[in-house]
């Protein structure tokens, strides 16, 4: 054998072997056990940051508004609370969650009202919004929902961008709640949020009697997200504890008073004719509770949240403010 | 311009026609788009489901676009339309290592052609009994199929463009290495599945024996170089007495004769042709009595009667079990368009005539209220075209009642309120119906602490709930729920009802 065919041969078989001993170096993996098994704290997270903004001294925290024009009484409750521009400023990338759990038609009461929708995202646009993303991740198929529920319509009448629940937009998200800790995600909506306000409509709720606007941050959860029965009110408190939302309204221009929280039939529904908005979720759902015709002494999840520090039931001690418009 | 580029062309735009279909096929796209135009215009399919309902449905009549040219000019449809047609004619070439000596060979026809008239016998006497088998092998709905269960999915994992939320199939894999093996046969075998089984190609087979027009060659000028065979798409023979029933039409041979001795021409002299195709009797008769046997052997094992599996839901608007199985033709439209991906490709559920049928299994999907896409698509009145007042039962459909597909029952055994103390009553939550079918009881117990609890524990209401399996499909119990949806209660059969009103 010549020399230098002797020494291509034995470089190859070294080469090969010095790469099978770099390659099982780099490789091996001491400890036991999988990923699975390991410390969840281990894993990433994502985190939501607080979307509240400072707020001028002396100005309404709650505001109820009556009327039967949807885009009227946003107006005009949001203006007596110092403007839409003392929220959302210009830039802004604003993600408005309404609960479109249901591909059901407006007019039975199960998702939120498509005007009310529309009028919220205009004013954010009108603020000068770079960009308003409605997002939900329904319980029905998502884009049945959105169609059905007319909220796919009003937002983009409204020049906003509807965020369906792909299954690639979710993500780990560190909750640090009492019951939930970390839980997957529709997070994709607010890689790049700089505000968040929850529109949600006012139900009764088989379960833990009604769902507003903490129980509305449930739509943006994934997993096995059914298991959250199981302790539903502490899990509701958890919701308050994992969103701190610019401001939220209850979409209260229809009830659903019984049969919730899907309904089905309009004899469920009741004309409510009006908007709560406010800056603090438990007084809202508190005052909201009370459209329902039932008495928020005795729902759980509200004193849950408020031992928690997370708001108050005590709504008339705020600055409030009942409007007449439209 | 070459009549054949004409030819590719027209290849071409059907194949990206019935890509479009399938994609668009989905609730945010579908707009009126007629996606079940291909299996509409499958004189197979309106030839079987003639004989097994004796009726011809809806679209159905679109057959007659091709099967009218088809008795006047051959078998076209195979090399001019048929997306799989296409499918096979590109991997087969797109993989062509022949030599010119191997190609001609290659291209020669051979007996095992025959085959595909001994299937389509077979599947034709079972629809004499009323059995529609012709789906198996139809190359519309077996692409269809293939493409609904393996193809869409596979896009999907690699780009993500296909789905909101995966879809899975089960069995998809079955359906995935069946299309992968009949393309491969292409290598072994130039068009394998069009000349060896093609059911569809059989007929306009048998058909294009009243075809006024037809390649001919011209025995003054051929000088026997047998180039003809080189590209012969069907394998007919056009160097010798053409195989009329075999001939696609693709028209290569005009291209390639160096004399000009072939043409298509109108009402060339019989004598030149083999104008039928070539079977025995025996073979026949062996084909026919398999289809006869096919009948009595599958329906005594009483999946249709007696034994009917509690795992065979239909989707909103099925017609009864054995008039289902003499329309559907397994194209898998229904599993495309289903929102939810309740609708699932059936092995043996529904006894061996119902392969490939859809049912409904709610741990993937449940069936979504105010949906009745299934039977939009549906080329056949499988499942018929209800509108959402017939399906909910509102309006002038009242007296009817809602259209069940089966009803929920509770495992207590599992359920965490009744078997574990445990608060939950999602199943409640997610029933779309007012009032809720879902209902419950308040109780207060005492736990193994000894400490009193209020908990809900749910129940089902027979006469409300339409089967459509939300709660199986939510019920956080996630291997086998403790709350099932079956068959028993659906409305399409009075012998499967579970109340007396």
């Amino acid at each position: 054998m010549e020399r230098r065919e002797f020494l291509r041969r034995a470089g190859a078989a070294g080469l090969v072997v010095a790469g099978s001993a770099l390659g099982a170096a780099w490789l091996h993996d001491p400890r036991s056990g999988a990923e699975y098994f390991r410390d969840e704290k281990a894993k990433k997270t994502r985190q939501l940051k607080s979307y509240r903004v400072e707020r001028r001294p002396g100005s309404l925290d709650l505001a109820v508004v009556r009327g039967r024009n949807p885009e009227q009484m946003m107006r005009a409750g949001l203006g007596d609370m110092g403007g839409i521009g003392s929220f959302i400023q210009k830039g802004d990338v604003v993600v408005i969650k309404p609960n479109v759990a249901f591909d059901r038609p407006p007019a039975l009461g199960a998702t939120t009202n498509p005007e009310v929708l529309k009028a919220l995202a205009r004013l954010c646009r009108e603020a000068g919004a770079k960009q308003v993303i409605v997002a939900d991740n329904p319980v029905n198929q998502p884009e049945g929902a959105f169609f059905k529920s007319g909220i796919q319509r009003a937002a983009e009448e409204a020049g906003a961008t509807v965020m369906l629940p792909k299954a690639s937009a979710f993500a780990l998200v560190k909750i640090g709640g009492q019951v939930l800790d970390t839980w997957s995600m529709f997070f994709q909506p607010f890689a790049q949020a700089t505000k968040v306000i929850g529109v949600a409509p006012c139900k009764d709720h088989n379960l833990c009697s009604a769902t507003m606007t903490m129980k509305n941050w449930y739509g943006l959860l994934g997993g096995s997200r059914s298991q959250f029965h199981q302790q539903i009110h502490e899990v509701i408190a958890d919701f308050a504890h994992m969103m701190k939302p610019t401001f939220v309204v209850l979409d209260a221009t229809r009830i659903l008073m019984r049969n919730g929280p899907t309904g089905g039939r309009l004899s469920d529904v009741a004309e409510g004719n009006t908007l709560v908005i406010g800056t603090d979720m438990v007084a809202v759902d508190t005052y909201g509770y009370t459209l329902l015709g039932r008495d928020p002494d005795k729902l759980e999840y509200l004193h849950k949240a408020e031992a928690r520090g997370l708001g108050s039931t005590r709504w008339k001690e705020l600055n409030w403010r009942e409007i007449q418009a439209g | 311009m070459r009549i054949t580029h004409i030819r590719i062309v027209s290849q071409i735009f059907f194949f990206l026609l019935f890509s479009f279909f399938a994609f668009v096929t989905q609730f945010g796209y579908l707009k009126g788009y007629p996606v079940s135009l291909f299996l509409e215009a499958d004189p197979l399919v309106a030839i079987a489901t003639a004989i097994t309902t004796h009726t011809l449905y809806q679209g159905l009549l679109w057959s007659l676009v091709i099967l009218i040219p088809t008795l006047l000019a051959g078998r076209f449809f195979c090399n001019w339309i048929c997306p799989y047609g296409t499918l096979h004619q590109f991997i087969g070439r797109l993989f062509d290592r022949r030599s010119r000596k191997e190609r001609l060979e290659s291209n020669r026809y051979r007996q095992v052609f025959a085959l595909k008239y001994y299937v389509l016998t077979g599947m034709l006497v079972a629809a004499a009994f009323g059995s529609l088998q012709v789906g198996l092998l139809d190359p519309i709905s077996l692409f269809s199929r293939s493409v609904t269960l393996s193809v869409l999915p596979t896009l999907d994992m690699a780009t993500g463009w296909i789905y909101l939320q995966p879809f899975l199939h089960q069995l998809a894999w079955v359906v995935g290495f069946l299309l992968f093996f009949f393309l491969s046969a292409n290598l072994l075998l130039p068009r394998f599945f069009c000349r060896v089984l093609c059911p569809l190609g059989a007929t306009l087979g048998l058909l294009s024996h009243f075809s006024l027009w037809r390649i001919d060659r011209d025995s003054e000028k051929c000088d026997n170089c047998e180039l003809c065979r080189e590209r012969c798409e069907g394998a007919s023979d056009p160097q010798a007495r053409l195989r009329k029933a075999e001939c696609v039409v693709c028209l290569n041979c005009l291209d390639d004769c160096p004399r000009d001795a072939l043409s298509f021409k109108m009402l060339p002299p019989p004598a030149r042709e083999v104008s039928l195709p070539d079977l025995n009797r025996r073979g026949v008769i062996f084909a026919g009595v398999t289809g006869l046997l096919f009948f009595p052997f599958s329906r005594s094992s009483g999946d249709l009667t007696k034994n009917f599996r509690k795992e065979v839901m239909r989707p909103p608007g099925a017609v009864a079990e054995p008039e289902f199985l003499a329309r559907c033709t397994k194209c898998a439209q229904c599993i495309r368009v289903c929102p939810t991906n309740v609708l699932q490709p059936a092995l043996l559920e529904g006894g061996l005539e119902g392969i490939w049928t859809p049912v409904m299994n709610m741990k993937m999907g449940y069936c979504e209220l105010n949906c009745t896409l299934c039977g939009q698509v549906c080329p056949t009145g499988a499942i018929q075209k209800i509108s959402i007042p017939q399906k909910l039962g509102l309006g002038e459909f009242a007296d009817l009642g809602p259209v069940r597909t089966g009803t929920a029952f509770f495992d207590q055994g599992r359920c965490l309120p009744w078997a574990m103390d445990i608060p939950c009553v999602v199943c409640q939550e997610v029933c779309p119906i007012s009032p809720k079918a879902i209902f419950s009881r308040e109780v207060e117990i005492t736990d193994r602490w000894g400490k009193n609890i209020r908990l809900t524990r749910p129940y089902v209401d027979p006469k409300l709930c339409n089967g459509c399996g939300i709660c199986e499909h939510e019920c956080p119990v996630k291997d086998l729920r403790a709350i099932r949806v079956t068959a028993v209660g659906e409305t399409r059969s009075r012998e499967r009802s579970l109340l007396l009103k």
